[in-house]
């Protein structure tokens, strides 16, 4: 896995849970050094964090897609 | 007045034999048997016995029905003055009042034997095209970010999809391609917004659908042009139309068949908390993966220690002490053993020397006689009478003179 500088708070759900499995099978299946285990364990749990947080925080979008093409938010 | 050419040879029928002749005659005829009429309601009645009562009448004709309370809670529902409808049944006599009636026991909407027809050779059609096949049919994705919904944005459908798809997966986004669900436009509108979908939207999974309705209000979902763009459809496609027991060729057409607009949804994303649990046991996984790993390296650690510690000049010098002290341990012995061996060597010489010594001898009671010169005297021939002799015993010696000899008997 090569070193991602990429700040947790600005992956999307998708790309979060993407990497926590890329993490977890790194440490399954390959041997690092120990201060590389942990600092995937680290960003492993923070990435768990990261995910429940935007499970509890996610907002819907609805939008309708007019005939034009174009997209208006869809009043409910 | 009596018409004599009728005659007196006949005999009368009673009343209840007429009816019964009657009502044998209409309930053995095949056509009578099994037979749909159509007309409308009046007169509908529902009393205590749970029979229900009604007249289907046309323009200029109307007979009596009777719905046996058997199929009567099934069927009321279905029902009501003043519609068109087709029923189902076979003819018979009341005979109390000499009254034949349709015994109905099926209600179908007015146009819906024919629309059965027609979805029965469409369906056919299709099918023999391969639009239906399994192997045509793909997957949907598991965690799909943008669905399309294709349907009413006025139907109670919209909101029952977008109600479960909250609730379960709010991270998804969601497009509404409006399309009137029922109605002669509906085909149209519905086949347009699925392609819009398609080219501007690009979802990962479209659902599509509508509530619960007759089998009319169902039709559009039967449309030989949906059904052929269901099939077509870039994305994969989650049909939910009417309810459970409705079946639609969209469905058949569809990648996944849903039971309803709400089952649709729930088809197509995973359940929240089903993620927060996988996401515990992620989390329950890693720490685990960090205890062994941490204890890996305990181990490697203590191996490496010890690695160290035999190239250690501390070590060194402890090893040499240790063989130091082995050697001179061993000398040790060494040197005990053969002083050991020596003396008991000595001891053992010095045993046969001693047992060898004549004087040893002399202790315990005998004695050696010598002659004047030293020589041992051991015979009487070296004796003469008068010579003298030294006799030796243990603490000293006796001078003698020989007195006698005398030889042995």
């Amino acid at each position: 896995m090569a070193k991602k500088p990429v700040s947790i708070e600005n992956l999307n759900y998708e790309q979060a849970l993407a990497e926590l499995e890329e993490i977890i099978s790194n440490l399954e299946n390959e041997p690092s050094g120990l201060e590389r285990s942990v600092a995937m364990f680290e960003r492993g749990k923070v990435l768990i964090q990261h995910c429940q947080k935007l499970l509890d925080s996610a907002e819907m979008k609805v939008q309708q897609l007019e005939e034009d093409g174009s997209m208006s938010p869809l009043e409910e | 007045m009596i018409d004599h050419s009728i005659g007196f040879k006949q005999q009368a029928y009673s009343v209840s034999d007429l009816n019964a002749y009657i009502r044998a005659l209409l309930e053995s005829n095949e056509n009578l048997m099994d037979i749909w009429v159509v007309g409308e309601v009046s007169n509908f009645s529902k009393p205590r016995s749970g029979h229900i009562y009604f007249t289907l009448k046309d323009m200029d004709a109307s007979v009596r029905c009777v719905i046996w309370r058997v199929h009567a809670n099934r069927l009321a529902g279905a029902f009501s003055d003043g519609m068109r409808v087709e029923v189902h049944g076979y003819v018979s006599v009341y005979e109390g009042g000499g009254q034949y009636q349709l015994y109905v026991d099926g209600i179908r909407a007015v146009g819906e034997g024919r629309l059965y027809q027609e979805f029965l050779l469409l369906k056919d059609k299709l099918a023999a095209e391969g639009i239906f096949e399994e192997n045509r049919k793909r997957p949907i994705p598991p965690e799909p970010k943008l669905i399309g919904i294709v349907t009413s944005p006025t139907a109670a459908a919209l909101q029952d999809m977008l109600k479960s798809l909250l609730s379960r997966f709010p991270m998804v986004e969601v497009v509404l391609s409006p399309a009137s669900v029922q109605g002669e436009a509906a085909p149209a509108e519905i086949v347009k917004a699925l392609e819009r979908l398609n080219k501007l939207v690009h979802p990962d999974v479209i659902l599509i659908g509508r509530g619960g309705g007759s089998l009319e209000d169902l039709w559009a979902f039967n449309d030989e042009q949906v059904v052929r763009a269901v099939a077509a459809s870039e994305a994969p496609v989650i049909s939910g139309v009417g309810h459970e027991t409705d079946f639609s060729l969209t469905d058949f057409a569809a990648d996944m068949r849903a039971p309803t607009p709400t089952g649709a949804a729930v088809m197509a994303v995973p359940d929240i908390s089903d993620i927060n649990i996988l996401l515990n046991g992620w989390n329950l996984l890693l720490e685990q993966m960090m205890v062994n790993i941490l204890e890996q390296q305990r181990l490697k650690l203590k191996e490496r220690k010890n690695g160290l510690d035999l190239l250690s000049p501390g070590w060194q010098i402890k090893q040499r002490m240790q063989r130091l002290d082995n050697s001179s341990l061993r000398m040790d012995y060494f040197v005990n053993r053969y002083f050991l061996q020596q003396r008991q060597q000595l001891e053992l010489t010095e045993e046969k020397i001693t047992s060898s010594d004549p004087r040893h001898i002399l202790g315990r009671g005998f004695a050696l006689v010598e002659d004047k010169d030293g020589s041992v005297i051991t015979t009487i021939k070296r004796v003469q009478l008068g010579q003298d002799i030294s006799v030796y015993v243990s603490d000293g010696t006796i001078s003698a003179d020989v007195t006698g000899v005398k030889e042995k008997e």
